[in-house]
């Protein structure tokens, strides 16, 4: 089993919305039941939104060896018929409000099992923990395949460097069915803590009012949640209960890095940046709190029991501080590998413990690491290698506030961006910044920028518009 | 530029919806208007009537009409 629920029967697991608690017994005995309709191992394509009901779906899956499929609710349902004709799964987990066809066979919690078309559930390989899409609500059919030991492996790492405990109350702010949001799940439960699950985002009224009443103390953003409250004058606010920020998903602004550390400073909290990758269960590193200030924009040093290593392209190890090499991961908690169709869920593990993370990183003379692009995002532009995500990071910190992104192909760089006004000052910014000839650089106007649901940018469906 | 069509705009600019239908516009309820079309409706508003506004009062933003309840407390009349 993932969880001993039973060592701590009556504490509150979760609590949702409506107020409605659960507590670890409840959650083992109602997850029992709901494991013994399934009965077997198989594929459950579990529809996820934070409440009660889409937790008790996860727990008990993952607990009684029964392999779920984490999507998002909100999936479009043409993506999720494509991902059914793909997967075979023999059972749907989803709200009650959901339309799916099949014969409902158990509810609980304002969910419903329901048994699909599909007898031919594909074999699972032993260790096949959990599937997760990489890229939210796009409908990949490409999933991340998480053994039991990776997600064990993170979980005992997390709780370890984040010095968690039972007195914790960490609210969700993102969506269970992505790794970050999830691996928040996983680590509190472990330690006996009670997860406050709310359907509302930060950018309402009902979300802070359940914040409150419910004395949360910790949550967890990605770039865009900060660059949200940062607009939203957040540190403004009176929340006595709040101890702990942890930011993950994406390199954070260092101006807003800086200016959440030191407000968490300044008040006795604790802002944490971290590195992670689905691939990776969830995470690789973290920013101990106590040096986040002197280390601005660094995401930190690997997490325990991992170990990061740098390569040139020469395919040699980077041995000198401050030289860019792609990032190396090695750990328990590096998953098993891809999956595209059903075939693949019975294949094993692909990668033996090393992840490629397609990340650009150097460290610095204290051993810590910073993220400086992503491998594959670049451009040359007059023969001169262009980061994208540092585009990108220059006009953000010119432009505050600006919803812009930067793609591009080979030898030019597109500035997409939802002001006209705006993206006519980017351009000659930008050139000026980089030095090269603003002919190197174009700009698109776009309605939005498209996001998943936690928020960040999904270059491919952007380089679409300007096709 | 009237209030009105001060008000107006900034939702159709944000949510790229049109003008006639801003009227019924909900959070959570309008396709657009989520955490990212939030954020550009509460900058597009701060920028057209050149307030500045309360976090309290940026996430009590919920409809086109509460809105104008809210924008009145800044001495915007719509």
């Amino acid at each position: 089993m993932m969880w001993k629920f039973d060592s701590r029967p009556n504490s509150i697991a979760a609590i949702d919305d409506s107020g409605t608690e659960l507590t670890y017994e409840q959650l083992a005995a109602e997850g029992q039941r709901l494991a013994g309709q399934v009965g077997e191992r198989c594929l459950v394509f579990c529809l996820c939104q934070n409440d009660l009901g889409s937790l008790l779906g996860y727990t008990a899956f993952l607990n009684h060896h029964i392999v779920p499929a984490l999507l998002s609710a909100k999936l479009d349902a043409e993506l999720l018929q494509s991902l059914l004709t793909t997967y075979h799964p023999r059972y749907l987990w989803a709200p009650e409000t959901m339309a799916v066809e099949g014969d409902a066979c158990y509810i609980a919690f304002g969910y419903r099992l329901t048994k699909t078309q599909f007898a031919d559930t594909p074999p699972l390989y032993v260790q096949l923990a959990l599937l997760l899409t990489t890229s939210g609500s796009t409908g990949s059919p490409k999933f991340v395949r998480q053994s039991y030991r990776n997600i064990r492996a993170n979980t005992d790492s997390i709780v370890e460097y984040l010095r968690l405990t039972a007195d914790e109350r960490p609210i969700t702010t993102l969506p269970m069915n992505y790794t970050y949001g999830l691996s928040i799940i996983n680590t509190h439960l472990d330690v006996g803590a009670t997860l406050l699950m709310t359907q509302y985002g930060i950018a309402q009224k009902e979300f802070w009012n359940f914040f409150k009443d419910h004395a949360a103390t910790s949550f967890g953003g990605v770039p865009f949640t900060y660059e949200m409250l940062d607009r939203m004058r957040f540190t403004r606010m009176e929340l006595p209960s709040l101890r702990t920020m942890t930011q993950a998903g994406g390199k954070l602004l260092p101006k807003l890095h800086q200016k959440f550390a030191l407000w968490s400073k300044e008040t006795g909290r604790e802002f944490i940046v971290m590195y992670g990758q689905c691939e990776a269960t969830a995470r690789m590193a973290y920013l101990p709190w106590d040096r986040g200030i002197e280390k601005i924009g660094a995401m930190g040093v690997p997490i325990p029991s991992g170990r990061f290593a740098l390569i040139d392209v020469d395919g040699s190890e980077v041995t000198q501080p401050h030289t860019t090499g792609e990032l190396r991961y090695f750990g328990d908690n590096v998953t098993l590998g891809y999956a595209t169709g059903a075939a693949d869920l019975a294949k094993g593990d692909e990668r033996g413990g090393v992840l490629d993370t397609g990340d650009m990183a150097q460290f610095d003379d204290d051993g810590y690491y910073t993220i400086v692009g992503r491998k594959k995002r670049f451009v040359k532009l007059f023969g001169n290698r262009v980061n994208l995500d540092e585009a990108e990071r220059l006009l953000k910190a010119r432009f505050a506030g600006a919803d812009v992104a930067c793609g591009g192909k080979d030898d030019h760089l597109v500035i997409y961006g939802t002001d006209d006004a705006l993206l006519r000052q980017m351009q000659p910014y930008l050139a000026e910044k980089t030095g090269l000839h603003a002919s190197g650089f174009t700009v698109k106007t776009v309605a939005c920028i498209p996001k998943n649901d936690a928020g960040k940018t999904l270059y491919h469906e952007l380089e679409m518009l300007n096709d | 530029m009237t209030n009105q069509e001060k008000y107006i705009g900034a939702f159709t600019d944000a949510l790229n919806v049109e003008a006639g239908e801003t009227g019924a516009l909900v959070y959570g309820q309008s396709g657009a208007w989520d955490s990212v079309g939030h954020m550009r409706l509460i900058a597009n508003l701060e920028d057209a009537f050149d307030i500045m506004m309360d976090m309290d009062d940026i996430i009590d933003f919920s409809s086109f009409a509460k809105g104008k309840e809210i924008l009145r407390k800044y001495d915007v009349e719509i």
